[in-house]
């Protein structure tokens, strides 16, 4: 089962390697990371899903909590989650199929922000599962390149995870 | 002042009196200023018995012990000293130099990226980069070593930064770290529910682990287990928790532990873990626990709760505080205690009797030292064989039995001896060691020569390296491969050579005598014990002693 993470560290050197070791170091496997600062520029939110069971998420929790880095830590179900992905893809193209891709673009909501004559460079930023679904639709035209940020999440409503 | 000399006040601030270490040249300025200070250094003869000396030290005291290295392979050699420290929980600020700033990250001579590797054995660490940062890094430092579940805090500290000025010197009193709040005080609800799990219990035992002296909670363990009549099975690593012939200890748990301890275990109708973390040599891989067994599991470290053991009934906080809060609830006392039915060893005394000719008897040896040290007196235990024999037979009364618990290093029975003796001064040492663990430490008979340390060695010489002897007999159909200890030197003549009066034992009957010439000769004595190479470790039942 995948699970969102919700952390925020201190905004220093080493922070960052020193968490994804902990990941690697206690077996949990990390599909995806993202971090940033935040609205204090001395906090991080790091934006961990990584996929197990309820065992592994505590152990998970448990584990960052002990980091002197670590301010809070905080694991939300999916639902309660407002999650939100940046890709950019770059696929080919030619005069002919141009209007086609850029249709599809268009309905699924995301941005031609590059062209050549042979290419066409797609952004979008929506669900993750919206992400994949755009990147089926292009494997038709040959995708060339993909680059993804990792999930970035924040709790609905007015609870926030904050210091 | 500069950086070193900021350093080396803090150090002073913090009131270190002892640090080990071994110098090199991008840690000389903090050297330089040490030469000015009140702080004693200790020379040792290898970095990593600086880390065991240290780590020792802060286990004696409850506050960081600090060992100090150079950059490099200096500050690489302390690692197995840290991670030895970090399983055991043990308070320990290690500082170690570092190339010059501009040099950091292109493999400059003797760089290593010593916060990086010691990453996973470490509390915390620190790679200083401004001078002026020294004095709060070095307070949160021994902060965070010394609070919460102890262990290890490194300070990596760049050449140029010991160098730089430091304009004001100003010692922060306070420590404020918002991601570091360890909880101390227990929660009330959750202590009521602990006593009630006592008072309803009818076959209540205690398993008492190395917190128990991490939070200084010796005083209340017994009272608690006197006050309600619980009886107290020990990890390795909490081993004098209660005095060894105190009615209420069961002796040591465990895969290694002893039949009696064991037995309560498994019989019991509420395990109350005080301080351990329940590992698998301990409880987990021995299959003591019953699934039916409420267990109360009382640790100050969130992240042990639930790891190992499902714990019906978890509390976090510092064990002493948690048990003065438990007492004053005013838990029940039980009749009569339920494991006297039991009529199981708790040690190998059934095994004490005389071995071949040529040898000693390695339980009965270990029970000798123990008995004839003073009662306060401090008994460190390599790894392997001699750390078995000693754990479940040493006589343990108000001083402290000390061992690489989860690391299992060998290697550390006597620079932990150096560092636990002038923890306590005026106290006896002992380290206990094997012939194969013996040659993992013994440049240090250098450093208690020039320290005039009075470490007492038994070194256990069975010629072979036991315990892997063992594995390779009951698992590996006996095909014995590199355990054959023979080159090893005359351990006597060795000693000799560092001006140590040492003695040779190889008669039962000498035992005695032997033990007591060791504790009566001023200063460091070894004595090389003889053992035979196929004696086993396994736990002696009555009905097994002809296997001897």
């Amino acid at each position: 089962m995948k699970h969102t993470i919700s952390v925020l560290v201190e905004n220093r050197a080493g922070v960052l390697s020193h968490i994804s070791g902990l990941f690697s170091r206690r077996g949990f496997n990390i599909d995806s990371l993202a971090v940033g600062e935040t609205e204090d520029r001395d906090v991080s939110r790091m934006t961990i899903v990584a996929d197990g069971d309820d065992y592994m998420v505590e152990q998970i929790e448990k584990q960052l909590n002990k980091m002197i880095d670590v301010i809070k830590v905080r694991t939300v179900a999916n639902e309660d989650l407002i999650r939100r992905e940046l890709m950019l893809i770059k696929v080919s193209c030619t005069a002919k199929n141009r209007g086609e891709i850029t249709d599809v673009a268009k309905i699924m909501n995301a941005k031609i922000v590059d062209i050549t004559k042979d290419t066409l460079t797609i952004e979008i930023a929506d669900r993750p599962n919206r992400l994949d679904l755009l990147i089926e639709l292009m494997r038709p035209y040959h995708i060339q390149e993909v680059s993804r940020t990792g999930t970035i999440a924040l709790q609905r409503g007015s609870s926030i995870i904050g210091k | 002042m500069n950086g070193a000399a900021a350093m080396v006040k803090c150090l002073e601030k913090e009131g270190v009196t002892v640090a080990f270490g071994y110098p090199g040249a991008t840690i000389c300025p903090f050297y330089d200023e040490l030469a000015k200070s009140s702080v004693r250094h200790i020379l040792v003869r290898q970095e990593q018995n600086a880390g065991h000396a240290a780590g020792a030290w802060g286990r004696m005291t409850g506050k960081p012990g600090v060992c100090i290295a150079t950059s490099g392979p200096g500050a690489t050699n302390l690692l197995t000293a840290l991670a030895t420290a970090y399983m055991d929980s043990a308070p320990l600020v290690a500082i170690t130099g570092q190339v010059s700033s501009e040099l950091l990250g292109r493999d400059a001579f003797q760089e290593a990226d010593i916060t990086g590797a010691a990453a996973s054995f470490v509390k915390h660490s620190f790679l200083v980069k401004h001078s002026e940062e020294l004095p709060r890094v070095m307070r949160e430092a021994f902060y965070i070593a010394g609070t919460g579940r102890k262990g290890p805090v490194l300070v990596d500290v760049p050449v140029d930064v010991q160098n730089g000025v430091v304009g004001r010197f100003h010692y922060p009193e306070a420590v404020s770290i918002r991601g570091y709040n360890p909880t101390l005080r227990g929660n009330q609800l959750q202590i009521r529910r602990v006593v009630a799990a006592m008072d309803e219990a009818r076959r209540p035992v205690i398993c008492a682990g190395g917190g128990v002296f991490g939070s200084l909670a010796r005083r209340q363990v017994r009272l608690l287990a006197e006050r309600c009549r619980i009886p107290v099975a020990c990890t390795m690593m909490g081993l004098g928790a209660l005095p060894t012939e105190h009615p209420l200890n069961l002796g040591m748990l465990g895969s290694q532990g002893g039949a009696l301890a064991n037995e309560a275990i498994r019989c019991s109708d509420l395990l109350i873990i005080l301080g351990a973390r329940v590992g698998d040599r301990a409880v987990t891989q021995s299959g003591i626990l019953e699934k039916d067994t409420r267990v109360v599991h009382i640790d100050i470290d969130p992240a042990e709760i639930r790891k190992n053991v499902e714990a019906g009934i978890p509390l976090v906080g510092d064990l002493a505080q948690v048990l003065d809060q438990i007492l004053e609830e005013g838990p029940r006392p039980h009749g009569d205690v339920w494991t006297e039915g039991l009529h199981l060893p708790k040690d190998d005394a059934a095994a004490f009797g005389l071995a071949r000719e040529g040898f000693v008897n390695p339980r009965r040896l270990v029970r000798a030292i123990s008995a004839r040290m003073e009662p306060e007196g401090i008994y460190t235990a390599d790894v392997g064989q001699n750390q078995i024999w000693s754990a479940r037979n040493c006589l343990i009364r108000e001083g402290r039995f000390l061992t690489s618990g989860g690391m299992g290093t060998m290697g550390y029975s006597i620079p932990a001896a150096i560092g636990a003796a002038l923890a306590a001064p005026g106290h006896q040492a002992v380290a206990v060691c094997g012939d194969g663990s013996f040659q993992m430490q013994m440049m240090e008979l250098a450093t208690l020569v020039r320290e005039q340390i009075p470490v007492k060695i038994f070194v256990l010489r069975n010629g072979c390296l036991g315990l892997v002897r063992e594995i390779q007999d009951e698992r590996y159909g006996g095909n014995r491969m590199a355990v054959d200890l023979s080159g090893s030197p005359d351990m006597t003549a060795l000693a000799g050579a560092y001006g140590i009066p040492a003695a040779r034992l190889d008669r039962d009957e000498e035992v005695d005598g032997a033990v007591r010439r060791a504790f009566d000769t001023p200063g460091p004595f070894l004595t090389e014990c003889a053992v035979w190479p196929g004696e086993d470790t396994h736990q002696l039942l009555p009905e097994k002693e002809e296997r001897l």
